[in-house]
């Protein structure tokens, strides 16, 4: 699709919605037998890219690509002449394929990486004006939510694989007993929760969802209503037969689920802009979803199953109409927004169908969907009333918000600015009209619908159920659906839609998720400068003492807890009067440097510790080393001086309490060394490698003198790389005193 | 034959070092001889590797004396994977100096301390003697020391001062660990290490041993709480040598870990809890670090020392799972690390200026380009199925195997962490309008270079983006390879014998 970029933007502009369709007709063509295909990624660690079509994936492969191929169809009018039209088909394949990838996986890993695809394509997507600050915004928050959510699925994955020890969920699935009574289980199900709850915008995480509506409204269509957004249910789906059944399952979805859907349903009438209504009441819809797997029956899931498709099929036909007006108006305003139906005529049928189906009135495939769900809840047991309101409560504010996106727009007069409008080009109004004539097509010959519902319940391990009708005959269910219809045809005359609603809303936005976990992400930011700083301040002089104070501490933790101390200080009293003096002379000469007002007399005291050491090498029989020790102190002493003198003068900087607490370190550290040698020293001595220096320097090296065989023939390596060393070192101090850049040649 | 050949990536670097001094003044000489030297490198350690990976441990008795008595020289699988790395990154580097660098750093010996820096790394990933280790750390610290200053600019001083005064706190704390081990044992050859230091009674003299070890290598590979020269510093010096810094130097820390806490200090609970808490701390204060620095090199410096977490994570919990994991992290990090801050030097010649703030366009303006340093931006975020994915799956597998609970949370929410950071390295510098603002006099952007300086940059980036791809699409042959090596580690008989084994047919 890059490749073509140049192409896709003008005379190939048909091409990308040829992959779709294509995919579509090919998926349709599979009939509804079982499939599966499956080669090895990483085997081993049991990663296999297996793919496996049963009912649950195909409803979503059909949705994805159906779906799929209008929205491109629509794209290619809708963006017509963008600049970037071709990344933009790009993100969308690379979504497309990813999405596709994810609801055929049999592989937890592979389901993973999947995921994660549609998370980024999503970023991008979301970002794809990305000169505009606020699209950036979205494009992150949506980014971070639902990339926890991803991590949470890595985790849940690999926890599954580990206890399961399979990463298949068809074999995950016949070990689902054992996995249920596992201690790790409750562990298990809060990770898929979190991931679920992330991607289907569940209460507290839904804000994200609103946000991405800045992308372009193809996108909104596609990812953010139709395809996407349900991944987290098709996981719940997914795991019902693997997790599901007990008690944390069923009544943690039911909670989120209800208090998502009644949550976002309430948000939804409140708002005047086509998208964000459109956004709650999606949000709202997956709410039902989620609700309604919480319920967990196999009329439940069936309903669930019903609804999944119902939505994707009146959500797409609304948002798409709305990119349509947005195109046409350059106004999402349902205040502003009036008898568009003189002007965009198919537009407001295509509107009208989605409507009607939102509101489930009969004959729509809608009315179908929520029959099924009543029906559900009623036959739910405890608590089936209260089951019953949520729903018909969010039932009915969903019917408001969808007539105010899909006939509000229409009726009433044509405001005089838009009685120039046209038809947009038919690439852009078939689509949705298409939709919606579905929405009703499936009401009318339910069995359409039917072939896939037979197979969606096998598919979760259930019995096949009824096939779909429309008429049921008169009974409660029917009852229950009229007064839904009937209150929410009076709450559509009775509000008034408007800004004041919206205003009252916002007084309580502090206390929304949104603000409460942005609150705590900037805790988080203000908690990691403090904790950087506190290590990264900047003074050399406490770094060089935090990595000291952290040796020390290990040290005296290890050497004084359970040591057994077996050391004698006997070796002690053999010391001769040589050695004492000595000492003496370094333990002062030393104190005389450490506490000297002068750099001079410092370094002068610090010569003499180094000639003491030549001495104590003398009285161990080493002239070798004091001969060397004895230059190397002298030019040490030597070069000093001779830096010293270009210094200024020596000033006492620090207080008397940083001194002592200086002291105080330096005295822990030094006497934990020493310790440490002379317990070294109380150890055997192994002396295999020095015997052999010392018996076969002049037998097979050829050298008298042991010390030089070693350097320069034993350990000659060590010897030619120290060289290189100081060769390294004098080409530095070359570059250091003759290069001086200027600011301006900089970074090069 | 292919014994004596082990020294070749010592030689070469070293001979290439000494005929680059020779054409000091011949700058456009040191770029040819620079880039095919690394060539031929890249080809050596291929062959190399193909050596051991089919007939085994390979080990020189340097100067022919015998094990443990002369200085040894050791391939075994890691060893010879790192010299690989090494010659990548090194080609890459060559090549990207030679189009970005300066005339005036190249005339004051930036090629030569650069080769012998290779030589360094290489002599370090090949040394069997613990004191010859600590030599070649010598070298590694002059060389990246005089690469840091050169130049002379006050921020590059400034950082250089940390850097090295640190650095050389660590190689003191190194030859302290040295001694207490040499009186402990007699020896220095690490296989003969392997064999005296189980021998040893006091345990508790081999853990503190130990740890003074941990402190030197940890201060080195910048683990929780020793990193503080790492932020402080590499951001100073030009994209070039920070690339080489922030691909390899930390590394050769973990590296000598890996090696030290595998062959020589076998697990008891005081080491292994040990190493628990700081890879725990270090991917918290990495992630931390990187979300509250601004400037983009500072943000991968500190990602740095976050993923250095990951590996350590991988060799606390010690299982062949997690350790392969930890091996996989490093293979994958060492190319992106080196990637990142080259891409971060383009973007800089682009926008002119390394503030998140003050950078944007990318993406409009330099599309393709964008596209390219998308693939090491989101492999290092690890999003799947590019290559830094797939080590988490082993390092949290491990984890759970093990039970490290917090440490597996660690690890996700420094993966988090990482996918925050870099998404939002993206919105700022690619997808931002860049903003006005007074651009330094006399800078030269990336426009103003001719056509082939701009490929030298651009094709190092594309050449590791390549081998990026190559891990992530190819994991299957990098799981194999970092199965292998973790198990090589740890039962180091094979080590052992390929070192010791050989020592009586040497012996006169």
């Amino acid at each position: 699709m890059v490749l073509l970029g140049k192409w896709v933007k003008t005379v190939l502009w048909w091409l990308p919605m040829v992959l779709p369709a294509g995919l579509f007709v090919y998926f349709l063509s599979l009939g509804t037998a079982t499939q599966s295909l499956s080669y090895d990624w990483l085997p081993q660690l049991g990663v296999r890219l297996s793919l496996h079509l049963d009912g649950l994936s195909r409803l979503f492969v059909l949705l994805i690509t159906g779906i799929g191929a209008l929205v491109f169809a629509y794209t290619s009018s809708y963006l017509k002449g963008h600049a970037y039209l071709d990344r933009f088909y790009g993100y969308l394949s690379l979504f497309m394929g990813a999405m596709i990838g994810l609801v055929l996986s049999e592989n937890l890993i592979s389901l993973f990486v999947f995921w994660e695809l549609t998370s980024i394509s999503s970023f991008f997507l979301i970002g794809f004006n990305n000169d505009q600050s606020a699209s950036r915004k979205s494009a992150l928050t949506a980014l971070i939510i639902t990339g926890m959510g991803g991590l949470s699925l890595l985790a849940a994955g690999i926890l599954l694989g580990y206890v399961g020890d399979t990463y298949s969920i068809i074999e995950l699935t016949q070990s689902a007993d054992y996995l249920r009574a596992h201690p790790q289980y409750s562990l298990a199900v809060l990770l898929i929760f979190g991931a679920a709850f992330t991607k289907s915008a569940q209460f507290p995480f839904h804000f994200w969802l609103p946000g991405a509506m800045k992308a372009p409204t193809p996108v909104s269509t596609y990812l953010h209503s139709a395809t996407m957004v349900k991944a987290g249910v098709y996981l719940l789906l997914r795991f019902t037969p693997v997790l599901g059944g007990t008690e944390l399952w069923q009544s943690s979805l039911l909670w989120v689920g209800g208090i998502t859907m009644l949550y976002a349903a309430f948000h939804s009438i409140f708002r005047t802009d086509m998208k964000a209504i459109l956004a709650y009441s999606t949000i709202a819809a997956l709410g039902v979803l989620v609700f309604l797997i919480g319920m967990g029956s196999n009329s439940a899931l069936q309903a669930a199953g019903v609804f999944i498709l119902v939505h994707a099929l009146y959500k797409a036909t609304l948002f798409l109409i709305t990119g349509i007006v947005d195109h046409e108006t350059h106004s999402r305003n349902v205040l502003q927004l009036a008898g568009l139906r003189k002007v965009l005529l198919p537009v407001a049928i295509a509107g009208l169908l989605a409507a009607v189906s939102n509101a489930g009135i009969p004959p729509s495939f809608g009315f179908i969907g929520k029959d099924l769900m009543y029906e559900a809840a009623l036959h739910h047991g405890a608590g089936a009333w209260v089951l019953l309101g949520a729903l018909i409560l969010t039932n009915v504010l969903l019917l408001y918000a969808g007539f105010l996106v899909g006939i509000k727009p229409f009726i009433g007069p044509l405001p005089e600015k838009h009685a120039h409008l046209h038809w947009p080009s038919a690439w852009m109004w078939v689509p949705p009209v298409l939709l919606g004539v579905l929405s009703l097509g499936f009401g009318l010959w339910p069995v359409a619908a039917s072939r896939l519902s037979e197979v969606f319940l096998p598919a979760l391990g259930l019995q096949p159920p009824p096939a779909l009708k429309l008429w049921h005959g008169f009974n409660l269910i029917l009852g229950l659906s009229a007064a839904t219809i009937g209150s929410g045809l009076l709450l559509w005359f009775l509000l008034k839609p408007g800004e004041k609603g919206l205003a009252r809303l916002q007084k309580l936005a502090w206390l929304s998720p949104e603000r409460l976990l942005g609150g705590f992400a900037r805790g988080v930011g203000m908690f990691s400068v403090v904790w950087t700083n506190l290590f990264q301040h900047g003074y050399l002089r406490y770094y060089v003492m935090t990595i000291v104070l952290v040796l020390s501490a290990g040290m005296g933790y290890r050497m004084f807890n359970n040591y057994t101390w077996q050391t004698s200080f006997t070796p002690l009293l053999n010391l001769t009067v040589y050695e004492v003096s000595i000492v003496a002379i370094m333990l002062i000469s030393i104190g005389f440097a450490v506490f000297s007002k002068s750099r001079l007399a410092a370094v002068a005291g610090l010569g003499v510790v180094g000639y003491a050491i030549c001495l104590l090498f003398v009285f161990y029989s080493a002239p070798d080393l004091a001969m060397t020790q004895f230059t190397v102190d002298t030019l040490t002493v030597i070069l000093f001086v001779l830096v010293l003198y270009r210094l200024p003068k020596y000033m006492q900087i620090s207080n008397k309490l940083t001194i002592a607490r200086d002291g105080l370190v330096a005295l822990t550290f030094g006497g934990l060394v020493t310790l440490l040698a002379l317990l070294v020293l109380e150890q055997p001595v192994q002396r295999d490698v020095a015997d052999f220096y010392a018996a076969n320097a002049y037998l097979l090296a050829k050298g008298k003198n042991v010390v030089n065989v070693i350097l320069v023939d034993f350990r000659g390596l060590d010897t030619l790389v120290e060289i290189t060393v100081l060769s390294i070192a004098a080409l530095g101090v070359f570059g250091l005193l003759k290069l001086r850049l200027k600011t301006t040649e900089r970074r090069g | 034959m292919t014994q004596q050949l082990l020294i070749a990536p010592l030689l070469l670097p070293f001979a290439l070092a000494i005929a680059l001094m020779f054409a000091w003044f011949h700058i456009r000489y040191q770029r040819v001889i620079s880039i095919v030297g690394s060539v031929a490198s890249l080809g050596l350690a291929i062959w190399l590797f193909g050596r051991v990976w089919q007939g085994g441990i390979i080990s020189l008795q340097a100067g022919g004396w015998a094990a443990p008595y002369g200085i040894t020289l050791v391939a075994d699988t890691l060893a010879v994977t790192m010299v690989l790395l090494t010659a990548i990154v090194g080609l890459a580097v060559s090549l990207f100096a030679s189009g970005s660098m300066i005339n005036q750093r190249l005339r004051y010996g930036f090629f030569p301390i650069f080769h012998l820096l290779l030589m360094g790394l290489n002599g370090a990933f090949l040394a069997g003697d613990i004191f010859n280790l600590y030599v070649w750390f010598e070298v590694m610290i002059i060389s990246s020391f005089v690469l840091l200053t050169l130049g002379g600019e006050k921020a590059q001083l400034e950082g250089a001062v940390k850097y090295f005064t640190l650095n050389f706190l660590a190689s003191i704390i190194f030859l302290t660990a040295l001694a207490v081990l040499y009186g402990l044992t007699g020896t220095l050859n690490m296989a003969d290490l392997s064999v005296k230091i189980a021998l040893i009674e006091q345990r508790s003299l081999v853990d503190v041993c130990a740890l003074i070890f941990f402190v030197g290598f940890g201060i080195k590979a910048a683990v929780f709480p020793l990193y503080f020269w790492l932020p402080a510093s590499y951001h100073t010096p030009p994209p070039a040598v920070a690339a080489v810094f922030g691909g390899l130097l930390t590394k050769v820390g973990v590296y000598a870990m890996m090696r030290v806490f595998t062959l020589m200090f076998t697990r008891d609970p005081f080491i292994e809890n040990m190493l628990l808490v700081v890879a725990f701390f270090t991917l918290f204060s990495g992630a931390l670090g990187a979300m509250t620095r601004n400037n983009i090199v500072k943000v991968f410096s500190w990602l740095i020392i976050c993923h250095i977490g990951f590996m350590l994570a991988g060799l606390a919990m010690y299982s062949e799972l997690a350790l392969a994991g930890a091996v996989f992290y490093m293979i994958h990090d060492i190319i992106v690390k080196a990637n990142l801050f080259m891409l971060a030097g383009v973007t800089n010649k682009i926008t002119g200026t390394n503030k998140l703030q003050m950078m944007g366009g990318l993406y409009a303006n330099y599309p393709k380009i964008s596209l390219l340093m998308a693939i090491p931006l989101f492999s290092l975020v690890g999003i799947p199925p590019l290559s830094g994915f797939w080590p988490k799956l082993s390092l949290i597998l491990g984890g759970i195997e093990q039970g490290h609970w917090p440490l597996v949370a660690m690890i996700l929410l420094a993966s988090f962490a990482t996918l925050y950071v870099i998404a939002r390295v993206w919105a700022e510098a690619f997808w931002k309008k860049q903003p006005e603002f007074e651009r330094p006099a006399g800078f030269r952007y990336f426009g103003d270079y001719p056509v082939l300086k701009r490929v030298l940059m651009l094709l190092p980036i594309g050449l590791l983006a390549l081998v990026s791809l190559y891990i992530a699409f190819g994991a299957v042959h990098i799981q194999t390879l970092a199965q292998r090596i973790a198990a090589e580690l740890l039962h180091p008989e094979a080590y052992i014998e390929a070192v010791l084994g050989s020592t009586k047919e040497l012996m006169p």
